[in-house]
């Protein structure tokens, strides 16, 4: 099965989307990243070579709370971890050089990976990743940029900027739940994270939630 | 923030994603795990939604995100565009916060 020429300018225009979408998140971690005290360079340097968003919230907000090097960098190392799981998920669909899949190991975030999961076959797969990933890397950075250059004369509460994290979120998990079976996942996740919240180190509950994943033992 | 915070997090970042896809990767695994490597993006993802709307560092806390993230459920369900899903969720968060 081939992808016609509709159904690929529509994983193009998710992708561009989502690509915007996170770019706004990029916005409020520039905006975070300086006001915790980051210099502009350091807060862009973030976005280009670390590129894992969450992680890279994670590092800002602990050190915005006063917490310790190795707080900052436990936390968000525990959350960089599922891109090892996301990379090993999607060495089926990637295919190519090495140097192709040294670049592809970069962009294997949530974002990539999701909208990969969600196409039906190999290369419509391959394409979403590509697409996906290209975009959310060219606004995260843009965002970042803006957000860091902004500064803190924006407060990203104000305008609810937190919230476009979760609500992203929202938006990607909607088409993943099709099967019974990842809704039953999705559910697992949240209840272990939401248990483990309050008693695990920062980081930690994400990484628990992982559990949620042995649903898949048993077969269909 | 140092420089080598940065630039340690950027190392183990790459790292953790190269070892997934290209040093363990093109690996046929049993059908097992890749049954449980599937369901990885909706675990995760439901979590990170869970922490991001009702976590405040480690208590949990319902607050403006709570409504925002459900107008944005509620929206995400009826198929709504996702730039609409997340500007939605940020305005409702921003407009409940101004009010409460």
């Amino acid at each position: 099965m081939t992808a016609g020429p509709s159904a690929q300018s529509a994983v193009t225009g998710a992708g561009v989307t989502l690509g915007l979408a996170v770019g706004i998140i990029g916005l409020s971690f520039g905006v975070g990243a300086v006001s915790a005290g980051a210099s502009v360079w350091q807060a862009c340097a973030m976005s280009l070579l670390v590129f894992t968003g969450a992680s890279q919230l994670s590092a800002v907000s602990v050190i915005a709370a006063g917490g310790s090097f190795g707080a900052a960098l436990g936390g968000a190392v525990l959350l960089a971890a599922r891109n090892g799981v996301y990379g090993l998920a999607m060495s089926g669909v990637l295919r190519g050089s090495l140097v192709r899949r040294l670049v592809a190991a970069q962009i294997t975030i949530d974002e990539s990976t999701a909208m990969a999961a969600a196409q039906g076959n190999r290369a419509a797969a391959e394409r979403a990743f590509w697409v996906t990933g290209a975009s959310v890397y060219v606004f995260w950075n843009l965002g970042t940029l803006i957000g860091a250059l902004a500064g803190s004369a924006v407060d990203p509460q104000q305008f609810g900027l937190d919230a476009a994290f979760p609500a992203a979120f929202v938006g990607m998990i909607a088409p993943l739940l099709a099967r019974r079976r990842d809704r039953l996942a999705a559910a697992l996740g949240a209840g272990i994270c939401l248990v483990t919240l309050p008693v695990l180190p920062v980081g930690l509950p994400i990484l628990a939630a992982g559990t949620a994943v042995l649903v898949g033992v048993r077969r269909p | 923030m140092t420089w080598t915070l940065v630039l340690v997090l950027a190392a183990v970042a790459y790292a953790f994603k190269l070892t997934g896809l290209v040093v363990l990767g093109g690996r046929t695994l049993p059908a097992v795990v890749d049954r449980c490597l599937a369901l990885i993006p909706a675990a995760l993802v439901a979590a990170l939604i869970v922490k991001d709307t009702f976590a405040s560092g480690q208590d949990l806390t319902i607050d403006a995100r709570a409504a925002g993230v459900g107008v944005a459920a509620v929206l995400a369900w009826r198929r709504a565009p996702l730039i609409v899903v997340i500007v939605a969720g940020a305005v409702v968060t921003a407009v409940v916060r101004a009010l409460g």
